[in-house]
């Protein structure tokens, strides 16, 4: 078994909000990050894929594939984005780095068929990252 | 779901290792430069993973806030800008960066509450690094070159 991790970089913008809490408790619990205006990172993903290489190719999967994937599923979708108005799963999804990483696994899945997704990781700042395996 | 959340931090310490067990000769024979008596100091750098199932009210696994604000006041304030040795932790423990990985842990498993603490990794320089899950899962993996 051999793992591979394809790193994509995207930059996009979010705010949290939970219309179940009130004012005052969205301000508690987000703090900054309840701006209604939103604000923005520059996210690194780096997502892995895991199976045995081919004796042919030499590869766990093919690199444009998985490439192309990324850019139709990810990148296209959310880069110069408001994840919050521009992304379906996060108009009833708070657009945290976990649920970036847990929608971002959601979106990928199925797509890939060459090589089982193994982790997805997704860097909100080089400081702050979440890792999701697809784990219930 | 269950996510796991990792979060880096810095701090810069000193230390000197040396162990009361040995002799001089061996000291500087196992711990060569490191073994030098006023001691030397790295930027540590440290990654704290917690793991957890993401609230659905949040989104989160754990209120980041609360995290930097544990780490700040029992990690970053307590290791931060010392010198090891003079520790109470590193009395009877030499201050490898293994050691300081695994105090760290148990700082971190004995007082955050917000969520579970999966792993610490610490990294002494760029080439060096050390990972700690606790006792349970003796994994420590360390690349010292």
């Amino acid at each position: 078994m051999v793992y591979l991790t394809r790193r994509a970089e995207f930059s996009a913008s979010h705010y949290y909000h939970n219309p179940e809490f009130t004012p005052e408790e969205n301000q508690r619990i987000f703090g900054k990050c309840n701006n209604p205006h939103g604000h923005g990172h520059n996210y690194t993903l780096e997502v892995t894929v895991r199976g045995e290489v081919d004796a042919r190719s030499g590869f766990v999967m093919d690199l444009a594939e998985l490439k192309a994937v990324l850019n139709r599923e990810v990148v296209d979708a959310m880069d110069h984005r408001f994840l919050n108005e521009e992304v379906p799963e996060f108009r009833h999804r708070i657009p945290t780095t976990e649920n970036l990483a847990i929608t971002i696994w959601q979106r990928l899945e199925p797509k890939l068929k060459a090589a089982a997704l193994h982790r997805v990781r997704v860097y909100e700042t080089p400081d702050l990252f979440v890792d999701y395996y697809g784990e219930p | 779901m269950k996510a796991h959340l990792t979060r880096r931090y810095r701090f810069s310490a000193s230390h000197r290792l040396h162990s009361a067990e040995m002799s001089e000769e061996e000291n500087r024979r196992v711990y060569g430069k490191c073994n030098n008596p006023y001691g030397h100091g790295h930027n540590y750098a440290l990654e704290v993973t917690v793991a957890g199932p993401v609230d659905a009210r949040t989104g989160m696994v754990c209120d980041l806030a609360q995290l930097d604000e544990f780490v700040g006041r029992e990690v970053l304030e307590r290791f931060g800008h010392e010198n090891l040795n003079y520790l109470e932790a590193f009395e009877r423990v030499v201050p490898t960066t293994e050691n300081l990985c695994a105090e760290i842990y148990r700082v971190l498993e004995r007082g955050f509450r917000a969520a579970a603490i999966e792993k610490v990794r610490l990294e002494e320089t760029m080439m060096n690094s050390f990972e700690y899950c606790g006792p349970q899962e003796e994994q420590g993996v360390a690349s010292r070159e």
